[in-house]
């Protein structure tokens, strides 16, 4: 939602919209980066299950394929419960100069409420 | 939340157990305020925060209309009712609110997500704080050794208003907290889970170790997990090597008054050990019965 | 005398079934809510307003009502209750007094925020300490700033009446705001009276169902209410708030009109008793506008031109039509049942204020009066007028009825 121009146009009884927080990127705070060897991920989901931020992105299957960085705040709670070390982590200073993108896209907050 | 925080990973595996639409209602607290940060809702369920210590009342309310609503033919589906708040919202300032809600018999599960003082304001003790650890209202100084008093056994006090379920749990084994909270959710009437999680700033631990410390808090018998089944207890959970709980204290900066060197005080932790072991009989005792 | 002849007209045209009871004010209260049959009611009982939790609960028991009645444990969680109720679309009524409105206090407007459309029957009693269960207005008076709509009723006829009518303002989409209901603790909870009250069906007829606006329960389009806002959104979120406030008055005309219809009585927000023509007027609020009502009359046959002013909606204050019904008076005494201690009481204060903006300066005494249910005498209201002539004012409130030794 962008900040509107009016007190008319703000909506009444202070609600917000639900599931609208997928926009905010709180992946900013992020100091340590995990990264991800699919090689050893034997998608065991522990990480998925432990992880504070929903970041942990599955396949269709449910095999674990990244981490989605737009919300990770880089707690490193996945690398301690990995059983196979498959995530390491690593200073973001580490990036400074990678151009790729790490799966910046909002995921789907609380897709496992409900419905 | 801040990184490594444990109660969105809690809310996040409770939501696991849930398999229906439901409405949620947040006490005052870290999780409402940065779930909820206007005009951005991180809850695609419905949610209402009223205040700090009402939440056992303002999910009566809203349960009670949906039965008023029901019965008039307002609603097909079947919707539940979850509450949550932290161990401020639970045992101290909304333990009267939640206590009435309890004893009224809504149809409804309460979630504490328990991290043993208040973070939202800056790690003040509260009445969940354990005994002996340094919080900002009750610092570990030259006299004193931190908190003076016990922790306060909350779920025990809700098991005595003999309500359907009660359960305790924390963050060492997903499992088992989304299991409880399906079993608290499919219960007619009301549950009450007591989920330990920690609090990095708090606790002073380093943001990747929640599991760690749950593990610890549960094989040193510090937390032990159980539920209460109309009444009956069980256990859920017996260390198969208990852990002294000198570890569980020393793996945390809110401690850290009891190792210093040359101010060490193996009485107090020795004596943290004693009502340990004598609380996990007294429970053991119960769950046998 | 012709908009009278029209409403009676109407009302035989209507031809709605009446009938009258023997009834208190609170015990009109609780028939207004039997018929109105909310989907919820959450109370905790205190005098003088248990009489209207206990006789609507035997409603319940009987199972005359539909409503889910939640029997709290307090009253911060029974305004608690209704809010939640409310914001989850449900009608809502319930009721309190003294240390209970206190107590609710915080929730106030957090349930105006909400817009959460409850419809409060507030039994005004004062405030400890010291302890006194009788009459005074210092309950409500704390939460005139609260966001929701202050109705004064003079007797119980106008409670049933105002209870009605509150259920159609307070849900109305251009208001949304919750609204008290007060009466005077047993001077008009408790006093028997003969009260007219429509049939079921004619109630049901006027106050239709409810259509709440995002409502809680609506799990396919989730909202969120009660979110934590920063400085960049809270002036505006507040500012839009005050829009349904400020569109009371005119939608208030439309529903009272509406329930004149079918009562063929009429509560217009200022009750202005021969004070047209008056040189000197007492503003008052409730049950003791009836003794200055009676003195008015005394003064008449005296050939004194008095008047009496009752502010029966406080807020929103309609300050407009206080100015206009003020204009051109020779002095005007404001006598309020509650102190603003160390400031000035709150009624003398929005007739001041609203007097303001007048070219010609309109004297204004204020008074005290009542406070813990001292009761107030035909001749203390002939006191006030007799000062009002001899021109006796002073810059501080008056007490009446106070034992002040020898002055």
């Amino acid at each position: 939602m962008s900040k509107p121009k009016s007190w008319r146009d703000i909506p009444p009884a202070t609600i917000a919209w639900g599931a609208t927080a997928r926009e905010v990127e709180t992946g900013l705070w992020r100091s340590m980066r995990p990264v991800l060897d699919r090689k050893k991920c034997v998608s065991c989901l522990k990480c998925w299950l432990q992880c504070p931020d929903a970041s942990i992105l599955t396949d269709e299957d449910g095999k674990v394929t990244a981490v989605n960085l737009f919300f990770c705040k880089g707690c490193g709670i996945c690398a301690e419960v990995c059983p196979v070390k498959a995530i390491s982590m690593h200073p973001e200073s580490d990036f400074a100069n990678d151009t790729e993108k790490h799966g910046e896209n909002p995921g789907n907050v609380g897709e496992y409420i409900g419905s | 939340m801040c990184p490594g925080c444990g109660a969105p990973t809690a809310l996040r595996q409770a939501f696991m157990g849930i398999d229906a639409p439901v409405v949620v209602v947040g006490a005052t607290g870290c999780l409402e305020v940065s779930t909820t940060v206007y005009p951005y809702s991180a809850w695609r369920t419905p949610f209402m925060h009223v205040a700090f210590e009402n939440a056992g009342a303002a999910v009566s309310g809203v349960e009670a209309a949906y039965k008023a609503m029901k019965n008039k033919g307002n609603f097909k589906e079947n919707i539940k009712f979850v509450a949550f708040g932290g161990d401020g919202g639970t045992y101290d300032i909304g333990l009267q609110s939640l206590s009435g809600a309890l004893e009224r018999g809504h149809d409804f599960t309460y979630i504490c997500y328990n991290n043993q003082g208040y973070m939202n304001t800056g790690a003040q003790r509260s009445s969940a704080t354990p005994q002996n650890a340094s919080a900002t209202t009750s610092p570990a100084g030259s006299v004193l050794p931190g908190k003076l008093q016990r922790a306060k056994n909350l779920t025990e006090i809700v098991a005595a208003h003999n309500i359907p379920y009660v359960a305790q749990t924390s963050l060492h084994n997903p499992m088992d907290l989304i299991m409880k909270v399906k079993r608290a959710v499919e219960t007619p009437g009301p549950a009450f889970v007591n989920i330990l999680v920690p609090c990095p700033l708090f606790w002073r631990i380093d943001q990747g170790d929640q599991v760690k410390l749950c593990k610890l808090a549960v094989d040193s018998k510090f937390w032990p997990v159980y539920e209460v089944e109309n009444g009956v207890y069980s256990l859920s959970y017996t260390p198969k090597s208990e852990v002294p709980v000198e570890e569980f204290l020393k793996a945390q900066g809110r401690y850290a008054h009891l190792f210093k060197k040359g101010k060490e005080r193996p009485d107090i932790v020795e004596h943290a050990q004693k009502e340990i072991d004598a609380e996990w009989e007294k429970l053991k005792g119960k769950c046998e019965k | 005398m012709a908009k009278t002849l029209e409403m009676l007209v109407n009302t035989l045209a209507r031809n709605v079934e009446k009938h009258k009871e023997m009834t208190s004010g609170n015990l009109a209260f609780a028939e207004a809510m039997r018929q109105i049959n909310p989907d919820v009611v959450a109370a905790y009982p205190i005098t003088p307003s248990t009489e209207i939790p206990m006789r609507f609960a035997e409603f319940v028991a009987d199972g005359q009502v539909d409503t889910e009645y939640v029997a709290v444990e307090s009253e911060h969680s029974a305004i608690t209750a209704c809010v939640g109720a409310s914001v989850s679309g449900g009608r809502v009524m319930t009721a309190s007094s003294a240390n209970g409105v206190g107590l609710m206090h915080e929730v106030f407007p957090i349930a105006a925020a909400f817009r959460a459309p409850i419809v409060f029957g507030l039994v005004n009693r004062s405030l400890g300490a010291p302890v006194n269960i009788h009459c005074d207005h210092s309950d409500s008076m704390p939460e005139r700033d609260s966001g929701w709509v202050q109705i004064y009723c003079e007797d119980a006829q106008e409670v049933y009446d105002t209870a009605l009518l509150s259920v159609r303002l307070a849900e109305h989409k251009d208001v949304l705001t919750p609204v008290f209901v007060c009466q005077d603790g047993f001077i008009t909870s408790h006093c028997y009276e003969a009260v007219e009250m429509l049939s079921d069906e004619a109630v049901k007829e006027f106050v239709g169902e409810r259509t709440p606006h995002y409502p809680l329960l609506d799990v396919d389009n989730p909202v969120s209410y009660g979110s934590f806002v920063m400085s960049e959104h809270y002036f505006e979120i507040k500012r839009n708030q005050m829009e349904g406030m400020f569109n009371v008055p005119r939608v208030y005309d439309e529903v009272s009109k509406e329930l004149a219809a079918y009562t063929g009585r009429e509560y217009p927000m200022l009750d202005c008793y021969r004070t047209e023509d008056a040189e000197y007027v007492v503003v008052i609020m409730s049950s003791a506008a009836g003794v200055v009502k009676d003195v008015v009359d005394d003064l008449r046959n005296r050939g004194i031109k008095a008047g009496c002013l009752r502010v029966r909606m406080f807020r929103p204050f309609p300050r407009e039509a206080v100015k206009d019904a003020l204009a051109g008076k020779k002095g005007v005494a404001v006598l309020d049942r509650s102190a603003s201690i160390g400031g000035t009481a709150p009624i003398a204060s929005e007739v001041k204020s609203a007097l303001y903006d007048l070219s010609e300066k309109v004297p204004v005494q204020e008074y005290i009066f009542g406070l813990g249910g001292r009761d107030f005498f035909p001749k203390d209201a002939e006191m006030v007028f007799e000062m009002l002539e001899e021109n006796d004012y002073t810059s501080d409130a008056r007490f009446i009825g106070l034992l002040e030794g020898d002055k």
